[in-house]
């Protein structure tokens, strides 16, 4: 059914409640849709112009009949908005960190996140950057990567989402909704993967020729894996800037110092 | 003959001035070009937005070709890019919009009983800035042109990224045919405010008029906010202005606001109208009355104010606050309620009618079959956190083609089949016809359908390409076959268009037994229209003509025959 009828959901709990949100709609629309549909094509087959048939029926309107359907689309559309308003808080706010998650150590940027999650648990937080032609990722102490964003599972991840030339859309279908990214401003979304494994997505939004090349990768690895990639990375991080001070050094050593040094 | 005495009631006894400073007339092109008959006008509008209907339609079976398999090379993505901006932009700023244009350029005058348009000098104006946008647009692909999709979002047009002068093409044009749009629609609300035949009230206004004149007015409130919005585009790409960089102080979502606020209104400036075609063809075809006239036009006045509150549910994904995307979830929930009356209306309508199944019921009932899954999809989509997943995905894609293509060309391609004979005085082939009809529903069905799967299965719009792997190869292969079908079905139209001009069986003055007063007159009406303009008793003055003729026993030959008629 997902993907044909209903929305990719499957790795956050966000996607889930947005799918059920849809099937939702989707489900009241269906009875909308055949009476509709079946009283224009019966009245197509049965009313169509006979030989000796009947005159047709001189009605000019019926009040009772037009104010009931009036209210009745009314009706169901209040419905509709009460159910949406059931299922938003789920959606936009982030829930606490399940056990097991990545807790308690210093990757978790609780300290700097202005707004805490309602049920007070911890969450971690990455900055991604969207450029022509591909993400950013900023995970707390310093560490950065591109490409691939990883995360541990069971843990709620929060995103800090911008852009730094043209707008971008983050989107990965399994975990929830998009939220643009937009240069000169903050956009927050969230999710918490319950099992390892690949997410994939893609920019949604036009930012130049190269647009569908622009594609977003998620892995959910175990809180363990994730502090050895955070620790390899930021270890390499650290020596190839170390590299690229000592090529300057040295460039600056060959040219003489510079002016004003 | 019982129509013979209405100029006395209609003009008080007072001498009637037919035509006054009458010029000698040029002949040939030098005639088109210099004419002001707001039905020559018409004409016009009409055959130059179908041009550019069919290059949008080429770009989008370019596009439709590209996407068949994964990892399409058919064209570059800078030339995907192009040819998704010239799409949309052909297809609303070019085709729809003044298409619309052209039928209310025709139709008005005649439907209220009046002899032209208020200001016809303007109105000829109106058609040339139309067609000098459109070149102007047009040109930019013998250089570069616009990548940024109709929408033109900055920073991505903006000169850092989008140098070229396909942008700026596109600014011009969106100048040249608002300004075109604008002096339009001030020409109708003027000429629906006051030149409508003796009698006929606002109850009374065909309810095509109705939405022309809705139409005119959301032009005018619409327009201008785009029109600042590209000439700060403008500066921005020129003078080194920063109304959209954040660098300089400036917001890309300021120009999403300013466009949206003229881009929601502008789907129901292109939907409103339709739904006034197949208001005056149901009627007529089923040999009922309207259902609930009034709550009809009432619906599309609220269609349009509702329309006006309803931008934002564009920018649902932008960082907005929560309070806003409510409201404006609301807003767009609301405006399903009057399109819901309009259409149970269209259906109450046939309902025990005695249907004539003609090629322009076809299409005409075509429209709320199609209508409707593009409102439910856009029920779906104004509830805001699942716009957040199919938001810009193709499920977006198949939404506005349901609204734009299903309702709007649909209601378009009515108009077509049902006013034909009135312009040319000639019929079109039914069977053509009907096979085109068929063609294209079939066709259309096919090509949009399946972009509701696509989308749900992740696939963003304007991609001009995607792997294997996405899983989406099989919505997109059948999309493209369901694409060239609706190419052949609008080609069908468009022979049938051509040979029907000289070979078409002659039409008469009233083929369908019409309702309303552009029957009156003959087929294809003279440059006066009318001769003699008949007092309006009733929302179908003609059932009223007809119903006094027949009392006063003429053969019904007679029927509806201007007093001057040659035939």
């Amino acid at each position: 059914m997902a993907g044909i009828f209903t929305p990719e959901h499957g790795g956050s709990p966000n996607a889930d409640d947005i799918d059920r949100l849809y099937r939702i709609v989707l489900y009241v629309s269906i009875p909308i849709f055949l009476i509709v549909e079946g009283t224009l094509i019966w009245s197509l087959i049965k009313y169509r112009e006979r030989r000796g048939g009947p005159e047709p029926a001189q009605i000019r309107g019926n009040t009772p009949l037009e104010l009931s359907w009036t209210v009745g689309a009314a009706v169901i559309l209040v419905v509709l908005a009460g159910i949406t308003f059931i299922y938003l808080g789920d959606i936009q706010n982030p829930p606490p960190s399940d056990p097991g998650g990545l807790a308690g150590g210093v990757q978790v940027a609780s300290i700097d996140q202005p707004d805490p999650p309602p049920g007070g648990g911890e969450t971690l937080d990455i900055s991604v950057n969207g450029q022509q032609y591909l993400w950013r990722f900023d995970y707390p102490g310093g560490v950065f990567d591109y490409y691939e964003m990883v995360v541990p599972i069971k843990t709620t991840v929060t995103l800090k989402i911008t852009a730094s030339d043209v707008q971008h859309s983050w989107w990965i279908p399994e975990l929830g909704g998009k939220a643009d990214a937009v240069p000169g401003h903050i956009n927050e979304t969230w999710f918490k993967i319950s099992k390892p494994g690949l997410y994939k997505g893609q920019c949604a939004e036009l930012c130049g020729d190269n647009h569908s090349d622009m594609r977003a990768r998620v892995r959910a690895v175990t809180p363990n894996e994730y502090k050895g990639y955070l620790g390899g990375r930021g270890q390499g991080i650290e020596e190839s800037q170390k590299a690229l001070a000592e090529q300057r050094r040295q460039r600056e050593a060959e040219e003489g110092a510079p002016s004003g040094g | 003959m019982a129509v013979s005495d209405a100029p006395a009631r209609v003009n008080g006894g007072g001498p009637e001035i037919v035509m006054h400073g009458l010029h000698e007339r040029p002949r040939g092109w030098l005639e088109w070009l210099t004419t002001t008959d707001h039905k020559k006008i018409g004409i016009m509008y009409l055959f130059a937005t179908f041009i550019f209907f069919i290059l949008g339609g080429v770009e989008a079976l370019i596009m439709r070709l590209q996407l068949a398999v994964p990892d399409g090379t058919l064209v570059t993505p800078e030339t995907y890019n192009g040819l998704v901006s010239m799409h949309g932009t052909t297809m609303i700023f070019l085709f729809i919009v003044p298409v619309l244009a052209g039928f209310g350029n025709y139709m008005v005058p005649l439907m209220i009983g009046a002899r032209d348009m208020a200001f016809p000098r303007l109105n000829a104006m109106s058609f040339w800035l139309l067609a000098f946008g459109g070149i102007a647009f047009y040109v930019s692909i013998f250089f570069e042109p616009p990548g940024a999709g109709w929408t033109s979002y900055a920073p991505l047009s903006d000169d850092a990224y989008m140098p070229s002068g396909g942008v700026d093409a596109w600014i011009f044009l969106i100048h040249l045919t608002g300004l075109s749009s604008i002096l339009g629609a001030i020409n109708f609300v003027a000429t629906i405010h006051n030149m409508r035949a003796k009698g006929m009230g606002w109850g009374r206004m065909p309810l095509f008029i109705w939405t022309i004149l809705v139409y005119s007015y959301l032009l005018i409130i619409a327009l201008p906010a785009i029109a600042a919005a590209v000439t700060m585009l403008l500066t921005d790409r020129h003078f080194g202005t920063d109304f959209f960089d954040p660098t300089g102080g400036g917001d890309p979502v300021l120009w999403q606001h300013l466009f949206w606020f003229f881009g929601h209104p502008e789907v129901y400036i292109m939907i409103l109208p339709a739904f006034g075609i197949i208001s005056e063809i149901l009627p007529v075809f089923a040999r009922k009355p309207i259902f609930g006239y009034k709550a009809i036009a009432a619906a599309t006045v609220s269609i349009a104010f509702l329309g006006l509150l309803v931008w934002a549910h564009h920018m649902f994904t932008t960082p907005t606050a929560t309070v806003v995307l409510v409201f404006f979830m609301l807003s767009s929930f609301l405006i399903a309620v009057p399109t819901g009356i309009k259409i149970f209306n269209w259906i109450a309508t046939l309902w025990k009618g005695s249907i004539l199944m003609k090629t322009p019921l076809y299409f005409a009932a075509a429209l709320p079959a199609l209508f409707v899954i593009g409102g439910i999809s856009g029920v779906i989509l104004a509830v805001f956190p699942v716009d957040w997943q199919l938001h810009d995905s193709y499920f977006v894609v198949a939404h506005l083609h349901y609204v734009l293509f299903g309702g709007s060309v649909f209601g378009i391609f009515a108009g077509i089949y049902y006013w034909f004979p009135k312009m040319s005085g000639r019929m079109l082939s039914e069977g053509l016809g009907k096979l085109s009809f068929w063609v294209m529903f079939v066709g259309f069905n096919l090509t949009f359908l399946v972009q509701h799967s696509a989308g749900l299965s992740g696939m963003p719009r304007r991609i001009y390409d995607y792997p294997e792997s996405a899983g989406w190869w099989g919505f997109n292969l059948i999309s493209t076959i369901g694409s060239f079908m609706l190419g052949i079905g609008v080609l069908l139209t468009v022979i049938n268009v051509l040979r029907s001009i000289k070979h078409g069986q002659r039409a008469g003055n009233d083929p369908w037994k019409g309702n309303t007063l552009e029957w009156f007159t003959q087929s294809p009406p003279p440059e006066n229209n009318f001769d003699v303009i008949p007092r309006v008793r009733s929302v179908e003055p003609m059932k009223d003509i007809r119903r006094e003729v027949m009392k006063a026993g003429e053969p019904a030959g007679t029927v509806a025959q201007p007093v001057t008629s040659g035939t």
